[in-house]
């Protein structure tokens, strides 16, 4: 059983796990209490999880290839404030398609201009940016999330009554990114399109000698990522209630790394699902864990980055070119 | 001649960027109302200084086929240091500038060390030095403020002239020469001519610049020449946090203060990217330098000076709305960038695409 699950994924659980117990002592030090091993709080922390898993799920794909999609940021922003400006029933479909717009212009940049990716999506980003500043007159929408997109994010069918009028709920956010990384590991390993994912992602020539369309491959990847990062553009506006300017800027760095913490080489062709979630949870318990310690933001900046080396140091390191 | 022509055909990228700076430039100073005159040259030289250093930051790691997604944040922590150091009795301003340099350097050093010895890939090795890196700024100035010697200030950021009447430095009046030759230049192009020609033209010509350009094309190649890549792929990062060093200590001495801007440091992160492909150096690694990098930031400035000055009522008067700014910046980088796309219809076998 423990052959299964690769290396990183074990060393980044094992850290999720020292972190919560630093932390907890930490809290029965100072407060007497153990609020970070309470299911309210680890609930809470999945839900804001499920935010960045979405995301990172996306970007993922695109890693694999060995391309990157830095119109993220922007790509969740667009999404959320045209979805909660249209309203209504169309809100969803509308955020959606704006995410499969973008993937399909990152992605016809990259197979067929062969712009390298990083370039291109950053001057997709930039285009978007111009496009919400120019929709919305550069302040927040003044529109807010519809219920359904609310209910999407925040909603808790599955919850236990515990007394007092609390529940312990699972919010319909981490079913959503539970739903997603069935869907997208059962693309990676099931799927002739994930076999060819990786396969292009190790070396692009060969699998394009080997007959895949690597064209397509490249375009359908650059669409799941944006559509998945559309998807935590909706979530995250219902979750606010409302979209904003600059919404998204949050979510690209943490994204890359905790795909990359989870053990996905950034060169492309190798790495597990698995890993990317366990990573993503590495970094909201230790953004949570260091906020909570009241730790300034310049040591928590200081903290996130030795944790990413440290990890790679471990496990991340690449082979040295000799000939 | 035909070896000028291959000259050519392989700097067509540096050339380009030239061009587009010469025409975007000139449009904007014949439809400025003070266009052409040493104040404009100032204010925009100006502007544009710390974006040039931190684009001829990126170049150096780019050439070797790395990336450094920290120049921004390098940029920022030498800037709050700078406000903390560079002011005070002459020796003072002089060994806080010195520090700060050297600090810059030793962050690129860092980045260099991770990516050599800890053999992380380059780009999410920078991108995690860079949350360090900004974690020290905020640590060093937790709010904006500073003070940097004024003196200083009015000198770095005016035409050389300046530095005549701030220090005195001919008592019994200018002559002609300066007057109304040299002291005319504005002191950042000064700086910039200097950072070119006294450090990377020579660093190009040196075995570990070359070797740089080395790696970049082929790193087992290079390895199998006996070059020393460890030490060429240190120089260029160690060279990259120095020239991102001087770009925070001209944005402090340029300000009057230090501020640790997360969101400053990352545009001027990916801005620096942007520059390094628009002045015709490859992100693979190989080919072009860092003068291209220059006119690639200035085309991007003058991009967005040209729109200051599009007169209202004109018949493209809707290019000066603010609003629309943004999005035009945009389709410009974007189209920029797509420039490299040429080479899709050139090439003669379609799996030379995939390299």
């Amino acid at each position: 059983m423990i052959k299964s699950i690769d290396r990183p994924t074990l060393i980044a659980s094992g850290f999720c796990v020292a972190i919560l117990i630093a932390g907890t002592i930490y809290t029965l030090y100072t407060q007497g209490t153990a609020s970070f091993i309470e299911p309210t709080y680890l609930l809470q922390q999945l839900k804001i999880a499920a935010f960045l898993g979405t995301v990172a799920a996306g970007m993922m794909v695109v890693i694999l290839l060995g391309h990157i999609d830095l119109s993220v940021p922007w790509t969740i922003a667009a999404s959320a404030m045209i979805a909660t400006a249209v309203g209504g029933p169309w809100a969803i479909p509308v955020g959606l398609g704006v995410g499969l717009a973008v993937g399909l212009i990152n992605g016809i940049g990259v197979a067929f201009l062969r712009v390298p990716s990083m370039i291109f999506t950053l001057g997709v980003n930039a285009v978007l940016r111009g496009l919400m500043v120019m929709l919305t007159g550069g302040f927040a929408p003044q529109s807010s999330a519809t219920p359904i997109m609310s209910w999407l994010a925040n909603g808790e069918p599955l919850s236990v009554p515990i007394g007092g009028g609390h529940t312990w709920g699972i919010a319909n956010a981490v079913l959503m990114w539970a739903l997603l990384s069935a869907a997208l590991v059962f693309m990676l390993t099931r799927t002739p399109f994930g076999r060819y994912i990786y396969a292009a992602g190790n070396r692009e020539a060969a699998a394009y000698l080997s007959g895949i369309n690597t064209r397509l491959v490249l375009i359908g990847s650059f669409v799941i990522c944006s559509l998945c990062a559309s998807m935590a553009g909706l979530l995250i506006a219902g979750y606010t209630s409302k979209a904003f300017q600059a919404m998204g800027d949050a979510y690209l760095l943490p994204a890359i790394a905790a795909v990359v913490v989870g053990g996905t080489n950034i060169l492309g062709g190798q790495g597990k699902y698995s890993g990317t979630v366990v990573g993503t949870i590495l970094i909201v318990l230790l953004q949570s864990v260091l906020s909570v310690m009241q730790m300034p933001e310049a040591g928590r900046q200081i903290i996130y980055g030795v944790v990413i080396i440290s990890m790679l140091l471990v496990y991340g390191r690449s082979k040295a070119i000799r000939g | 001649m035909r070896d000028i022509g291959l000259r050519l055909q392989q700097s067509v990228g540096f050339w380009v960027a030239v061009a587009l700076f010469a025409i975007l430039y000139t449009l904007y100073s014949s439809l400025h109302p003070k266009g052409w005159t040493v104040d404009i040259f100032v204010q925009n030289s100006n502007e544009s200084f710390a974006l040039i250093m931190v684009s001829m930051a990126q170049t150096v790691p780019v050439l070797t086929g790395g990336i450094d997604l920290s120049v921004g944040a390098m940029m920022t922590l030498v800037n709050c240091l700078a406000s903390n150091l560079v002011s005070g009795s002459p020796s003072q301003i002089v060994l806080g500038i010195l520090v700060c340099l050297a600090a810059g350097a030793l962050a690129g050093f860092v980045n260099g060390a991770i990516v050599v010895y800890g053999r992380i890939q380059p780009i999410i090795a920078t991108l995690a030095t860079g949350a360090v890196y900004v974690g020290i700024s905020l640590f060093l100035r937790p709010s904006p403020g500073g003070k940097i010697d004024d003196n200083l200030s009015w000198v770095a950021t005016n035409a050389m002239a300046e530095m005549d009447t701030t220090y005195g430095w001919f008592p019994d009046g200018a002559p002609g020469w300066f007057a109304h030759g040299i002291g005319l230049l504005p002191v950042p192009i000064l700086l910039i001519l200097i950072i070119v020609f006294g450090v990377w033209v020579p660093f190009r010509k040196t075995v570990t610049g070359r070797g740089c350009y080395a790696i970049g094309s082929s790193e087992g190649a290079a390895y199998m020449s006996g070059l020393s890549v460890a030490r060429s792929k240190l120089a260029a990062y160690t060279l990259g946090g120095l020239f991102a060093g001087f770009g925070g200590l001209y944005l402090a001495i340029q300000t009057g203060s230090g501020n640790a801007d997360i969101p400053q440091a990352g545009g001027y992160t990916l801005n620096s990217i942007a520059a390094v492909v628009i002045g015709g150096t490859s992100l693979f690694g190989g080919s072009g330098g860092a003068i291209g990098s220059v006119f690639g930031a200035l085309t991007l400035r003058s991009i967005s000076f040209c729109f200051r000055v599009f007169d209202t009522d004109g018949q493209v008067g809707f290019l000066a709305n603010p609003l629309l700014q943004p999005i035009f910046e945009g389709v410009i980088l974007l189209l920029a960038v797509s420039l490299g796309a040429a080479r899709v219809f050139r090439v003669k076998n379609r799996l030379s695409l995939f390299t």
